[in-house]
């Protein structure tokens, strides 16, 4: 690990003040940048440790949530409010890593951990644009069993990680930013960004921003939601394909509904083309299999993760299946 | 800068970079807490921060300054044994031993998350506010601690005696 200072923020001022200085650093359970640093690919010159800022859930008008950036992922899940009003949510933090990780790891830093593609963290036997800009990438003709089907480019097939995302995706989040220069909002689907041609760049924060907190919106069917995560083993273990969705029914109906795919893509992935074509629809399974077939269409897969595909569609269906018959 | 080690206060280390693990082991010579993969995914250095179960491993030292750490060293007073650690021996929790501090720290912490209602993966009812401690939960909540001997049946037995009233 390279030699870093270190320095504890007190308030968010404090926070920006220090991470604005180049080759800072922002440290919330440190589960993810520890271990990249102890790899040398994360070689920050400070790291400033915003774990103590605010871990509150407070609620909002018109019944949504503000969750503090520092809130630990255990809390998060553990919340009475997110089980019941957001159990997609409680579901997909509790799908992610480890207990122990858990109680480390902060909603902003789950938020903002990098991709564990191999051929990424593999700094010195594999090429990878994400790591090193311009090197080219091994995972595209390697071992991608693991990688992306939607939305990836020529130089990087990596997915985003996170579980929790794809709930946060799925329920149209807002999050709460800041820097030296103010304050501002972002949807947090647009958060994350496809790699096109910077793979290196992930999200779309500014040098020094400072995630403080990630609203719910209220959702009126949010009841009737849930998070399935398929993976090679059944706990503690990343996710080939999960998906997030809530349902509202209106009698045999879908009256409305919120999708969004994890272990697909780059970025969280927002099911906007099944939703569309779900809306409306009889609740049946061919409606719920057509919905899944219009996401998937313009699939790309490689050569290690064909299957992905199909395990998409079937996962989508599936969940909608499950949600049509529970009880709320 | 000091930090709280089962009980007695143990300075900060200067350098940032040093993890809560090296801290345990090598200036501390608590050689209880392994460090197995270190990088957070073999659970051999579980200790409890105020009584939540961390991997001591991706801990920097420097943050956890005030807080009080226990390593299974410290679980029961010297010469003692917490009734855990008695139970795995009864009911052979392990063969070769590396993992055993940290199966052990990791279940007393996941106790306290099962009395504090904390959902699992596999908790069908989120609404509820009590978990039943079923062989399910168990194993899902200690997916996180790595047994390569694979004493797992032993350990959950273990686990499951020592916190009444868990099926087997």
């Amino acid at each position: 690990m390279n030699p870093f200072t270190y320095a504890r923020a007190e308030n968010a001022h404090d926070a920006f003040a220090l991470g604005s200085q180049p080759g800072a650093k922002y440290l919330g359970g440190g589960t993810n940048l520890v271990d990249l640093m102890r790899e040398t690919i994360e070689r920050p010159v400070t790291l400033v440790d915003v774990s103590g800022l605010s871990s509150e859930i407070e609620e909002r008008a018109g019944g949504g949530l503000l969750v503090g950036a520092a809130v630990r992922n255990t809390a998060l899940a553990s919340h009475l409010a997110v089980r019941t009003r957001y159990p997609m949510l409680a579901r997909a933090v509790s799908s992610g890593a480890s207990a122990q990780i858990r109680n480390m790891a902060t909603v902003a830093g789950n938020t903002l951990q990098r991709t564990r593609c191999a051929y990424f963290y593999d700094d010195e036997g594999s090429r990878c644009n994400k790591r090193n800009p311009g090197q080219g990438c091994d995972a595209v003709d390697g071992f991608n069993r693991y990688h992306a089907i939607l939305g990836a480019s020529p130089g990087c097939v990596a997915t985003h990680p996170s579980d929790m995302c794809v709930a946060l995706a799925a329920l149209d989040a807002v999050v709460h930013l800041q820097n030296a220069r103010g304050e501002r909002t972002l949807p947090f689907i647009d958060l994350h960004r496809l790699p096109e041609d910077r793979p290196e760049i992930e999200t779309l924060l500014e040098p020094g921003e400072l995630i403080t907190a990630i609203e719910l919106p209220p959702l009126a069917f949010g009841a009737r939601s849930t998070y399935r995560k398929v993976r090679d083993r059944s706990s503690y273990a990343f996710a080939l394909v999960s998906v997030a969705v809530a349902l509202e029914l209106d009698g045999d109906t879908v009256k409305d509904v919120r999708m969004a795919l994890g272990g697909v893509a780059h970025k969280p992935w927002r099911a906007w083309k099944a939703e569309e074509a779900l809306r409306g629809k009889p609740a049946t399974a061919e409606s719920f299999r057509a919905a899944a077939e219009a996401e998937l269409a313009h699939a790309q897969p490689l050569r290690g993760n064909a299957f992905k595909v199909e395990l998409a569609k079937r996962t989508l269906t599936a969940v909608l299946a499950e949600l049509k018959e529970m009880k709320v | 800068m000091t930090v709280t080690i089962n009980g007695s206060p143990a300075a900060l280390p200067d350098d940032p970079r040093v993890s809560l693990l090296d801290l345990l082991r090598e200036h501390l010579h608590l050689f209880g807490a392994k460090k197995g993969c270190n990088q957070g995914a073999c659970g051999a250095c579980t200790v409890l921060v105020d009584g939540e179960r961390v991997l001591s491993c991706l801990a920097l030292a420097v943050q956890y300054e005030g807080r009080s750490i226990t390593t299974v060293e410290g679980l029961a007073p010297q010469g003692d044994m917490h009734p855990l650690q008695k139970a795995f021996i009864s009911h052979d929790g392990f063969q070769c031993g590396y993992c055993t501090p940290g199966q052990i720290c990791s279940a007393v912490g996941m106790a306290r998350e099962l009395r504090q209602g904390v959902p699992s993966h596999v908790t069908a009812d989120l609404r509820a506010q009590t978990i039943p401690p079923s062989h399910d939960e168990l194993r899902e909540r200690m997916s996180g601690n790595v047994c390569r001997c694979g004493a797992y049946n032993g350990i959950v037995a273990a686990i499951a005696e020592t916190f009444e009233g868990a099926p087997t």
